[in-house]
C-alpha cells in the first residue's frame, strides 16, 4: 500500500485552504486535493467587500491566492487533480484521482457548491449560446441587448445590476411575488430604471434555435404563458452542494448537503466544512471558520485514534 | 513543454486556419473567473499533447470580431479547429476529462 497520510483535504476553496493552514501549522502534514475548480466560488466573483481585514475590498481570486500561499508556506502539499472516487468504509480511507490512489487516516471534505441550473433541455442545448450562469463573464457579448435574469436571491440581484450597465433592458424573472435577496440589493434592483421584474413567473423553456431568442414563462397565478424576448438568459437560482462522490458513503440531507455535528460527519474520522455542509450562511468567512474547526477536530481525533492504536499495539 | 500560443487578429489565419495539426483555441478574457479556472487545464492539455495539437488562447476583449465570427457568446469557449474549420467546442469551466471528452480528444 502507498504511504498513509494523516489527513487529506478534498476541495481548495476558503474552507479547505483554511483547514490546510491549520493542519499544516499543527504538523499534521495535510495533503489538499484542489480539484479543477481550485479556489472555489471566489474564483468567479470579482470584488469581495465583506471579508474582514480588507477595508477597501479585494478581488476573489487574489484572496484565494493569498490563502493558498499561506497554506503552502506551512508545508501543506497541494495536488491539482479531480477526485473520482472515495472509499470511506475501509481504514485507512481511500481517495482516487485520475492518476493516483491515496490513503489517509482522516478526511476533511470541503468540496463546496456549484451554481444550480433550471434543468431544462432547452437550457442545456443553449448553454454558452445565450444561456449562462456568469454575468461578469458573458454579459460582454450582449451589449445593448435585452436580457433576462432568473432568480430572486442576492446573486440574481448582483447579476441584474451588473447586466443593467451593459444591456438595453434587463428583466428579472422570479417565481415568487417577493425577493429573498437582502433588502439593500432588492431595493437597488427595484429602483433601477433599466430593470423590470416579472413576478410569479416560472420558466418553461428557453426559446431559440442556435442562439437564445427569449424565455417562455408561465404565470403561477393566472396560468398565462408568454415569451419574454431576450438575447441571453442568466440563471441565478441558487447552488447545489458538490456531494456526488459521497452519496453512498455519508449521511446527506434531502438537498444533498453533508449532515454534520460540528464538523463531524456520519463516518468517524471524516469531517466536513464550508458550503458542502452549510445550508444557512454560505459566506467566505464562515467557510474559512468551519475549515479551521474541521482541522482542529480532525487533529484531535487523529491524536486520540493514533494514541489508542499505539497503546493497543503494546498490549498485543 | 509546449507553450500556449498567444493568438491575435494578426496571426489567427496562419496559426489557426492554416495549421496542418488541429488547433485548440481558448477564447478568454481577463475579467472572466471561470477562464482562470480552465487556464491550467488548457496548459496541461498543451503539454501532454504537444506532438499532436497546437494550443492557443485568444483574448475576446482585444479580438472581439474573431469571437463574434464563431458565435462565441460565453467564455471560456474552447474551440477545436481542424483544417481551418471549427469542428468541436466546449463552453464553461469543467474538469479536464470532461473537456477532453467534449472536444473529442482521444485519451
Amino acid at each position: 500500500m502507498s504511504q498513509v497520510h494523516n489527513v487529506i483535504i478534498i476541495g481548495g476553496g476558503p474552507a479547505g485552504l483554511t483547514a490546510a493552514i491549520y493542519a499544516a501549522r499543527a504538523n499534521v502534514g495535510p495533503v489538499i486535493i484542489e480539484g479543477y475548480a481550485a479556489g472555489g466560488q471566489l474564483m468567479i466573483t470579482t470584488e469581495v467587500e465583506n471579508y474582514p481585514g480588507f477595508p477597501e475590498g479585494i478581488q476573489g481570486p487574489e484572496l484565494m491566492q493569498m490563502f493558498r500561499g499561506q497554506a503552502e508556506r506551512f508545508g501543506a502539499k497541494l495536488i491539482t487533480a479531480d477526485v473520482t472516487r472515495v472509499d470511506l468504509s475501509s481504514r485507512p480511507f481511500g481517495v482516487w484521482t485520475d492518476a493516483d490512489e491515496l490513503r489517509a487516516h482522516s478526511l476533511i471534505i470541503s468540496t463546496g457548491a456549484s451554481a444550480r441550473w433550471l434543468g431544462l433541455d432547452s437550457e442545456t442545448r443553449l448553454r454558452g449560446f445565450g444561456v449562462s450562469s456568469c454575468a461578469t463573464c458573458d454579459g460582454f457579448f450582449f451589449r445593448d441587448r435585452e436580457l433576462v435574469v432568473v432568480g430572486g436571491g442576492d446573486t440574481a440581484m448582483e447579476e441584474a445590476l451588473f447586466l443593467a450597465r451593459i444591456a438595453s433592458k434587463v428583466t428579472v424573472v422570479h417565481r415568487r411575488d417577493e425577493f429573498r435577496a437582502s433588502r439593500i440589493m432588492a431595493d437597488r434592483v427595484l429602483g433601477h430604471p433599466k430593470i423590470a421584474v416579472r413576478w410569479n413567473a416560472e420558466v418553461q423553456q428557453v426559446i431559440g434555435d442556435g442562439v437564445v431568442d427569449g424565455v417562455e414563462v408561465r404565470d403561477a397565478v393566472t396560468g398565462a404563458v408568454e415569451v419574454i424576448p431576450a438575447a441571453a438568459v442568466f440563471v441565478a437560482i441558487g447552488h447545489d452542494p458538490n456531494t456526488e462522490l459521497f452519496v453512498d458513503e455519508l449521511d446527506l440531507d434531502p438537498s444533498g448537503y453533508i449532515l454534520t455535528d460540528g464538523t463531524r460527519t456520519s463516518v468517524e474520522g471524516v469531517f466536513a466544512c464550508g458550503d458542502v455542509q452549510d445550508t444557512v450562511y454560505r459566506q467566505a468567512i464562515t467557510a474559512a471558520a468551519s475549515g479551521c474547526m474541521a482541522a482542529i477536530d480532525s487533529e484531535r481525533w487523529l491524536e486520540a485514534a493514533l494514541h489508542q492504536a499505539s497503546t493497543s499495539g503494546q498490549h498485543a | 513543454m509546449a507553450d500556449v500560443l498567444e493568438i491575435t487578429a494578426d496571426n489567427f489565419q496562419a496559426v489557426v486556419l492554416e495549421s496542418e495539426r488541429p488547433v485548440l483555441v481558448d477564447f478568454w478574457a481577463e475579467w472572466c473567473g471561470p477562464c482562470r479556472i480552465i487556464a491550467p487545464v488548457v496548459e496541461q492539455i498543451a503539454s501532454e499533447r504537444a506532438d499532436s495539437l497546437v494550443v492557443g488562447k485568444l483574448d475576446v476583449d482585444k479580438h472581439g470580431p474573431i469571437a463574434a465570427r464563431y458565435g462565441v457568446q460565453g467564455i471560456p469557449f474552447l474551440g477545436l479547429f481542424e483544417h481551418g474549420k471549427l469542428t468541436r467546442q466546449a463552453v464553461g469551466a469543467m474538469p479536464k476529462a470532461q473537456l477532453e471528452k467534449q472536444l473529442g480528444l482521444a485519451s
